[in-house]
């Protein structure tokens, strides 16, 4: 019995994360613009590794693969981020945006008003 | 010119992003022995000193309970807004409406500005797009906001972050500003959508 439950977790987590990470493709090609694309690219993958290596943790359960486990958990969740935002900018700044996509965009609201 | 009492400031500002680093080598070497530890302070000290950043002033305040809190709201939060985007890449019709917003925080911390800024930046949907540090006012990109209503309610989640990371992490005097200025607030939350300047 544990180790049908065994199994249905790891299927579980590894299909979750294996759908976040096709999930980002098919958003990559579909979302229309950078910043936009943007997002695909590096949001749902984060959940995707939460998911992959939560269960590499389940599976081969010691100390060391759960501190390593944590550490690159955090550290692609401090890191991603910063990517993106550094893309993010650097698009904003020359302009690779499409203004017809935005509802509302304060930033250039904020720049005019100086 | 530093008084002494500066000086020890300086470098007790220096010991907690040491100790996270120890606590990284060990991490990375998935053992905790006294080796570890020994050989991962000689090498923080050398990170420390060979990649020298700018002191951050911490806050010297922690709540564990709320620290707690503010990471499972995280990762909730994560696992939530992950599903909404991917949804939003699959769903058969596919309609981009999406906003730049500045978002006033009322922390006058730096390093409050930048953990609000990862935070809200690693819940999918929203990205940094700029941050103005003088007035405490993150710029973000955020995906599929579709009316006035979307927007209020994402401002208010980026607001609700900032307050479970003050509580958490942030100086008393970040906690009396939240909560001695909440009536403020509901004014400075309406100013933050049609302000001029």
């Amino acid at each position: 019995m544990s180790a049908v439950l065994h199994d249905m977790l790891t299927a579980i987590l590894v299909l979750a994360g294996a759908a976040m990470c096709l999930a980002a493709g098919i958003g990559l090609i579909r979302f229309p613009d950078v910043l936009s694309r943007l997002h695909a690219a590096t949001k749902p993958q984060i959940f995707g590794l939460m998911t992959v290596t939560a269960d590499v943790a389940i599976n081969n359960f010691s100390v060391g693969t759960v501190t390593l486990v944590v550490a690159i958990v955090v550290f692609q969740a401090l890191t991603a981020p910063m990517a993106a935002h550094l893309v993010g900018r650097a698009a904003y700044e020359t302009e690779h945006l499409r203004p017809d996509l935005l509802i509302v965009d304060e930033l250039r609201d904020r720049r005019a008003a100086r | 010119m530093t008084t002494p009492r500066e000086r020890l400031e300086a470098v007790g500002n220096q010991i907690p992003p040491l100790i996270a680093l120890i606590v990284l080598w060990m991490l990375l070497w998935g053992e905790f022995s006294w080796l570890n530890l020994l050989v991962g302070l000689v090498v923080g000290i050398v990170v420390t000193v060979a990649f020298y950043l700018v002191p951050v002033q911490l806050s010297g305040r922690l709540h564990p309970l709320d620290a707690v809190v503010f990471f499972v709201r995280l990762i909730l939060d994560i696992v939530r807004a992950s599903i909404d985007v991917s949804w939003l890449a699959v769903k058969p019709r596919l309609v981009t409406s999406n906003a730049i917003l500045a978002i006033r925080l009322r922390t006058r911390s730096d390093l409050i500005l930048t953990w609000t800024a990862v935070a809200t930046s690693i819940v999918p949907g929203s990205i940094v797009v700029d941050i103005d540090r003088e007035s405490s006012i993150l710029y973000l990109h955020v995906l599929n906001m579709q009316s006035a209503r979307d927007i209020e309610s994402f401002r208010r989640r980026v607001l609700a972050a900032e307050r479970r990371i003050v509580r958490g992490f942030g100086s008393r005097e970040d906690v009396e500003r939240l909560r001695g200025v909440r009536p403020v607030d509901r004014r400075a939350q309406r100013m933050n959508g049609k302000e001029p300047s």
